[in-house]
């Protein structure tokens, strides 16, 4: 398979394993030969006769091998070379009259990509790998290719792994009288294409902290809900989030103008809303009302031209998260 | 006399065959199985009554559609009565990998030939008490 031909394949799975493949194509050019090469090379020597590398290629049940003399690669001869000697009868000629001469090698430096482009162009089984100065340093076949890649992907899971661990545990692992995580995200006024992007951020940073997936969506719903309004009524705001490990505090502040009548905004269907907003889904009056469902508690405090200032409290379960 | 029973859990192939549809977006897995189903066009009442697993139906195509979804786990979204999406909101939904279909029909006709499928609704039921809530219509049908 060449280059050119995988990127077709990639085109015609694409609708299936978008990520996945795009992800392979990042690690077949970033990977070098010299991490996935098999670096004790057996080597066979040009004077060793054919049925001596018969032996050689039996025992270490491999399929070629590289022909070194004075520390020096010279050729490469495969196991195609030795039934081609065997039917000719030739099992006591010297390897060094059976082997090619003219090998084709890679450079430890380069790319998966590099090595992959070589065995779709020469349809060998092994290529040597040598290094800046010529000299032999490893052995390549399509087998190390796949391992490697199957090991560094195990690798990135592993890590991805840790670093989901090391999140959800991160109160377990600092010791304080009162460990608290803030988070602070500037939510601009009207921006309705970007709007909602630190509610995302919210959900997201929950979940790398391991919260129940309920505890979770009960935070985005009534955040959201908070930065809409941030969005629709103010002139911009902050969205600040203070996570302890019995309870997750969102705190939704703006720099006005403010809200007249606290208790009238809490009644469901109340709104100030302009149609505008209500033509985008929103502005029903019932966004508090959202808010105060979804939160164990909840204080809204607002001061004519000064601003509004929303605290909601969600419980964590003790243990469960 | 309607031959379903149970409700059921229904994919996004289905879906777009029950309502003539197109799949916007690409990449889409059309195996993707939904297991409710909404039909609103506001967005407060879509984040105070649905699940994690419901697709919805709406004529808004504003990206704060896909904001609604992110925050809810809403698995797929039916943009009624012809309604295309705007860049921006076939953008955001690509990213979130939420997939955008649409339809000719209208909100009421697409949510009626989906619901006459077996897909039920979202909201208004305690989902720990799925089985002794689906109304009773479907508990007679059930039983039958």
């Amino acid at each position: 398979m060449t280059l050119g031909q995988q990127e077709t394949v990639e085109e015609r799975h694409s609708n299936r394993l978008p990520t996945n493949l795009t992800k392979v194509q990042e690690l077949v050019y970033e990977l070098k030969v010299e991490q996935v090469m098999t670096r004790d090379v057996i080597t066979c020597s040009p004077d060793a006769t054919m049925a001596e590398l018969k032996e050689v290629l039996r025992v270490n049940q491999i399929s070629g091998v590289p022909i070194v003399e004075d520390g020096q690669m010279i050729g490469m001869i495969s196991v195609e070379n030795l039934l081609r000697a065997l039917e000719e009868g030739d099992a006591q000629t010297r390897v060094r009259d059976k082997m090619t001469q003219r090998v084709q090698a890679v450079r430890a430096d380069d790319t998966l990509a590099g090595a992959v482009a070589l065995f779709a162009r020469y349809r060998y089984g092994r290529f040597p790998v040598l290094d800046a100065e010529g000299q032999l340093v490893g052995i390549i076949t399509q087998g190390d290719i796949v391992r490697g890649l199957l090991k560094q992907f195990e690798t990135l899971w592993h890590s991805e792994e840790i670093r989901r661990y090391r999140a959800s545990h991160i109160f377990e692992d600092i010791e304080s009288e009162q460990t608290t995580l803030i988070l602070r995200y500037h939510v601009e006024a009207r921006d309705f294409v970007h709007g909602g992007e630190a509610s995302s951020k919210v959900k997201r940073a929950l979940d790398r902290l391991g919260a129940h997936p309920q505890t979770i969506r009960r935070i985005s719903v009534a955040t959201y809900e908070a930065e809409t309004n941030i969005m629709i009524h103010t002139e911009g705001g902050e969205i600040i989030v203070e996570a302890r490990p019995e309870e997750i505090k969102v705190t939704a502040v703006d720099d006005g103008p403010g809200i007249e009548d606290v208790a009238k905004a809490l009644e469901p269907g109340f709104s100030t809303a302009p149609d505008w907003i209500r033509e985008l889904g929103f502005g029903a009056g019932m966004g508090l009302v959202n808010i105060k469902a979804s939160t164990d508690r909840m204080t809204l405090t607002s001061t004519m031209g000064v601003g509004t200032r929303l605290e909601m409290i969600f419980d964590l379960a003790q243990g469960g998260e | 006399m309607l031959l379903i029973g149970w409700f059921i859990n229904v994919t996004l192939a289905e879906i777009l065959a029950l309502l003539d549809g197109v799949l916007v977006s690409e990449g889409a897995d059309l195996d993707t199985e939904v297991e409710f189903a909404c039909g609103a066009d506001l967005m407060s009442d879509v984040l105070a009554f649905t699940h994690a697993g419901t697709l919805l139906l709406t004529g808004l195509t504003n990206p704060q559609v896909v904001r609604t979804a992110e925050m809810t786990g809403i698995k797929a979204i039916v943009f009624v009565r012809g309604k295309k999406p705007a860049s921006e909101t076939i953008a955001l939904a690509q990213d979130k990998k939420i997939p955008l279909l649409t339809t000719r029909f209208t909100l009421y006709e697409s949510c009626g030939r989906l619901y006459t499928r077996g897909l039920q609704s979202c909201g208004l039921f305690d989902l720990g008490h799925k089985a002794q809530e689906q109304g009773p219509d479907h508990a007679t049908r059930g039983q039958a």
